[in-house]
């Protein structure tokens, strides 16, 4: 396999609803904002591309993604649209990043989207639930925010997770989308206003849920040789892995867990493995994606996190999957202030406040979720914090991780049924 | 000489949202010819008041909920009846819900755990208060009289409150 750079991205806002554009001309932002910042790729280097987008419901446009492509004046050249839920984003990313690392491609572009907007939020939330087995799971009462309750439900009573834990994501995830103008939903909160906003779906609160988005994000990967032409600071692409698990929340496995290096079978005596309270995708993405970047112990080696908060509890579910801390350990590893950001007061006493920050762009809380561009807006945010370049992005400093040499972001579909985590490196 | 060729004028019109951009409503609806194939026996059983799970020939996984290969080794797997009784295993209750499901609500969702069998089944628990459902409480089937051979043909009661079918 050859390496893989990242040499540039782009992101356009992301809002409720941008009806003064479509998905093609949001991309286009997007392409020309990531063309802009790498003056030496000129648009014909661009050997073809991987276009995201999650739901032809949202869409009603079949093979949008080649009207994208012809919209960035890429025909003739090879493409191909990737799907796979929540996680759609991730995978497309590593499409991209397989075909510079196969020979295939010398640059390849990764663009996503999702337009939302076109349909009512309980709408939307009926397309995202036939993502769940249309026999068994979505005529029961199919809504997302329904299942990841009861898969927090089962957190709490195996580990003793708090909704004031949970609470606490959610203050951290809109106070970070304060310095992000890019992002949808900046708001400062306290515990009290996650717990009193309107119940959705026991114990998840409207402010422990992410919302429907407009947006697009671009990522551009190359090869080594491109890369250092055209890119003065590129990122390396050092580890990617992808994990799956059943499509059925009802049909997981109940068994051992799948160890880091760091992690001991003693530790998880009696605990039956994933249950419903974990994502067993997501720690065999981790797993693959550590061996490949050769991280032994993810929280000394990882600066920051980009990760798939679709609700305040996966955040903590997908801490303990990625190894920050033990699994049953997550809603503590919050409270105690660690994925928060440093030199940023959020209200709350933070003993271990930023020994590693998760989400801090907002995250899909508060950056916004349009589906399809999720994922490479995770790419995005995580290349300007490795090339140190997140005051010129976004205007302001506070979200800029000092000396930020490795970052990993993490993409998520279903109730975990693919999940991708890719690790970023400065060089 | 040439005939002048119109279409003819319809008042139908187009319900319009915004004029800049231009927003207008776009109607989409359809039916689908839904066969629910290798597990149609499942749906069957319910019309009979019975629960059909899987159980696997080779390895003897057994599953709540139904599919005729096991996800553990790939070999066949068999029906066999479900006990009609089980316990809760995680619940939440929806205030909200997909549009189709918004005129339900709120309705609780469980997912019910059987003594012996491997995987669990979604349903709803009916006529227990939201604060009153604990993991661990025992639940029993109930079957629609009249089945529309969908999933939601049996619910869940608390074992008190529910009489024989």
């Amino acid at each position: 396999m050859r390496p893989v750079y990242m040499i540039s991205g782009g992101i356009t806002k992301f809002k409720k609803a941008h009806p003064d554009k479509d998905f093609r001309l949001m991309v286009k932002e997007a392409f020309d904002n990531a063309m802009a910042d790498v003056p030496h790729l000129k648009a014909d280097m661009i050997d073809g591309s991987v276009g995201s987008y999650f739901s032809d419901h949202f869409t009603r446009q079949l093979k949008a993604a080649s009207m994208v492509q012809d919209y960035l004046g890429l025909c003739p050249r090879p493409s191909k649209r990737v799907e796979g839920g929540g996680a759609t984003g991730g995978l497309c990313f590593q499409a991209a990043w397989e075909a510079i690392a196969s020979g295939r491609m010398k640059v390849c572009l990764a663009f996503g989207f999702e337009t939302m907007s076109r349909v009512s939020t309980w709408k939307g939330n009926e397309f995202i639930a036939h993502a769940s087995d249309t026999n068994f799971d979505y005529p029961v009462g199919g809504f997302y925010t329904g299942y990841y309750a009861m898969m927090v439900r089962r957190h709490m009573h195996e580990f003793g997770t708090t909704v004031e834990q949970m609470a606490m994501v959610s203050i951290k995830n809109h106070k970070n989308a304060f310095y992000n103008p890019y992002a949808q939903s900046p708001m400062e909160l306290t515990i009290k206003d996650v717990r009193q906003s309107p119940m959705v779906a026991t114990p998840l609160t409207m402010l422990d849920i992410c919302q429907m988005s407009d947006g697009a994000a671009v990522a551009i990967l190359a090869s080594e040789e491109v890369a250092k032409k055209v890119c003065p600071r590129p990122v390396k692409v050092t580890g990617v892995g992808c994990g799956t698990d059943s499509m059925r929340m009802a049909d997981r496995p109940r068994g051992n867990v799948i160890l880091l290096p760091h992690e001991k079978e003693e530790d998880y005596k009696g605990l039956r493995y994933p249950g419903v309270h974990s994502f067993r995708g997501g720690r065999m993405a981790a797993k693959l994606a550590y061996e490949m970047a050769g991280i032994k112990n993810p929280i000394e080696e990882l600066d920051f996190i980009e990760l798939h908060d679709a609700y305040t509890s996966s955040e903590i579910q997908t801490c303990e999957d990625l190894g920050l801390c033990r699994y049953g350990e997550g809603g503590r590893f919050v409270e105690e202030g660690n994925p928060f950001m440093p030199g940023i007061d959020y209200g709350l006493k933070l003993r271990k406040q930023g020994k590693i920050p998760v989400n801090p762009s907002g995250g899909l809380l508060a950056f916004g979720h349009p589906v399809g561009a999720t994922g490479l807006m995770q790419a995005v945010m995580a290349f300007w914090q490795l090339q140190g370049t997140i005051e010129k992005h976004l205007g302001n400093d506070r979200l800029q991780i000092k000396d930020a040499k490795r970052g990993l972001i993490h993409s998520h579909a279903g109730t975990g049924t693919y999940i991708t985590v890719s690790i970023l490196e400065s060089i | 000489m040439p005939k002048e060729f119109k279409l003819p004028e319809t008042e139908e019109g187009t319900i319009l949202f915004n004029i800049d951009p231009i927003i207008i409503k776009d109607h989409y609806e359809i039916d689908y010819i839904h066969s629910y194939a290798q597990d149609s026996p499942f749906f069957a059983g319910l019309s009979k008041g019975k629960l059909l799970g899987s159980r696997c020939t080779a390895c003897n996984y057994k599953y709540a909920t139904p599919r005729s290969h096991c996800m553990q080794c790939g070999q066949k797997t068999e029906w066999f009846e479900l006990p009609l009784e089980g316990s809760v295993h995680t619940y939440t209750t929806c205030y909200f819900g997909s549009e189709a499901f918004l005129k339900e609500t709120p309705f609780t969702l469980i997912l019910v755990e059987f003594p012996g069998v491997d995987t669990f089944l979604l349903s709803r628990l009916v006529g227990a208060r939201p604060e009153e459902v604990r993991i661990g409480m025992p639940v029993k089937a109930r079957f629609l009289r009249l089945s529309k051979f969908r999933a939601t043909d049996v619910y869940f009661v608390l074992p008190e409150e529910a009489p024989a079918r």
